[in-house]
């Protein structure tokens, strides 16, 4: 009990930190769909190099993957704090710190950082699918949404998931960078009560067992994905 | 964009540049002979040193570097026996040194995990020949393993340079005074967001384009026999 993990349990910092932990797969799980989506198109128009959409595509990714997360998640916070207030206030609402807004925000950057991976991931998934399967459902006479549908994405998912397990990892990471901009996540809960109750130790190391819980319960759910999957391709 | 904040962001976040750098450079060297000793440790044949650099490499990349930097800034201070060593405390109550040694630490992990990869693809067989030729352990790893090994897991290692640069950053929120710290205070002073951005943003896109740069041609140095025989 020397690091005030009496203190914890006493000032009901658990609730807090599960709380958080609530808000950081909340915000995880969208941000990974969201950056699923972006990641399915924009890895489609990659793969496909649709002339002008390629580059902007090229761009996009290079750039997320390029620039440190923390300074995206500055530019969409600071810029939108701007942009939000004056249209809430143009509607009649003073009092917009609100944590909707900040976990929508928190979304949108995650899932534009996770987007970015996923579009790789995507990307390599595609090339890997023989271009004979194409062709024949071309011969066939399937339309093209049915190819993408019936041939394309169940055989770009499988091969996906492997590479969508580190995109989660990454992306539920990358959600401790919002609790710099005030959103009450995980890392923030943590800080709250580092700072508050002075034992920043015992708040920290509890905050990396409850992340480190996350990611490998995730990595099992993952690997069963994994092998789900292959039993099905071997019938 | 106008030309005066130009002028005046500009020499701030070359400012920062170089402490950007200095945490690259120095996180890199250590976590890289780190990682080399635990990938060793890893493969090792004692159950006790790979458990360790199994669990290490969990830990370290299970949870997010920011988690690893607050920990080591502000709570490892609480410990006595850190407190009272002199070396230890030197290290932790300083922002760029703590967060150096986070850096270090946390990327050590993964550069584990791709030189393990790297050293797991050396052919057995070439290990057994040098043994054969009476090639002492050492001697064996520095000319045969090591060389081979490194060749394998160059491209990967490039990614890893790549978000250890990303990780410097995060320096930033332990007060120290970076590339992305200047920005995030150059945005609240001149509320010009999106040019900050670009000017920060465009400075580590040149840094991870000249290491990558690098690696590819270390890549292509070490595998110049391969471009000859083609």
């Amino acid at each position: 009990m020397e690091f005030g993990l009496w203190q914890v349990w006493e000032g009901g910092w658990i609730g807090a930190i599960l709380r958080g932990a609530a808000i950081t797969i909340a915000v995880g799980t969208a941000a990974m769909l969201a950056g699923l989506v972006v990641g399915i198109a924009c890895g489609l128009i990659k793969w496909g190099r649709v002339f002008p959409l390629n580059y902007i595509v090229d761009a996009y990714t290079s750039v997320v993957r390029g620039v440190p997360e923390l300074l995206i998640i500055y530019l969409l916070f600071f810029s939108s704090v701007e942009f939000v207030t004056r249209v809430a206030t143009a509607f009649g609402y003073a009092g917009l710190a609100d944590s909707g807004y900040a976990f929508t925000i928190a979304v949108i950057a995650i899932g534009a950082i996770s987007g970015a991976y996923s579009t790789e991931v995507v990307r390599g998934a595609l090339g890997s699918i023989p271009k004979g399967h194409i062709e024949a459902a071309r011969a066939l006479g399937l339309s093209g949404w049915r190819i993408f549908r019936r041939i394309i994405l169940p055989q770009m998912l499988r091969i996906a998931v492997p590479g969508m397990n580190n995109v989660w990892q990454v992306t539920i990471k990358d959600t401790a960078l919002v609790s710099v901009v005030g959103l009450q996540e995980l890392m923030r809960a943590a800080f709250i009560g580092a700072g508050s109750t002075r034992n920043p130790f015992i708040f920290y190391l509890i905050a990396a067992v409850v992340y480190l819980m996350i990611t490998l319960v995730s990595q099992v759910g993952f690997d069963r994905a994994e092998r789900l999957l292959k039993v099905r391709s071997r019938k | 964009m106008e030309l005066e904040l130009i002028q005046r962001a500009v020499p701030v976040l070359l400012k920062g540049l170089g402490v950007t750098a200095l945490l690259t450079g120095v996180s890199v060297l250590v976590g890289f002979n780190l990682g080399l000793g635990l990938a060793l440790m890893r493969l090792s044949e004692n159950r006790f040193l790979s458990g360790f650099a199994k669990y290490y490499s969990t830990v370290f990349r299970g949870t997010p570097l920011l988690v690893q930097l607050f920990l080591f800034y502000y709570g490892l201070g609480q410990l006595s026996f850190i407190k009272n060593s002199e070396m230890a405390w030197w290290v932790i109550s300083d922002g760029t040194r703590c967060a150096i040694m986070a850096l270090a630490l946390n990327t050590a992990a993964y550069t584990s995990e791709i030189l393990r990869g790297g050293l797991m693809s050396v052919p057995a067989g070439l290990v057994e020949a040098a043994q054969a030729a009476g090639m002492s352990r050492f001697l064996r790893f520095r000319r045969i393993q090591f060389p081979l090994a490194i060749r394998q897991a160059l491209p990967a290692y490039g990614n890893e340079l790549v978000l250890t640069v990303k990780g410097t950053s995060l320096a930033s929120t332990i007060t120290v005074l970076e590339i992305t710290g200047y920005a995030k205070r150059l945005m609240s002073q001149t509320f010009a967001i999106f040019e900050v951005f670009a000017i920060a943003g465009a400075l580590y896109l040149i840094i991870n384009l000249v290491l990558i740069t690098l690696v590819r041609m270390l890549e292509a140095h070490l595998m110049r026999h391969q471009a000859r025989s083609r």
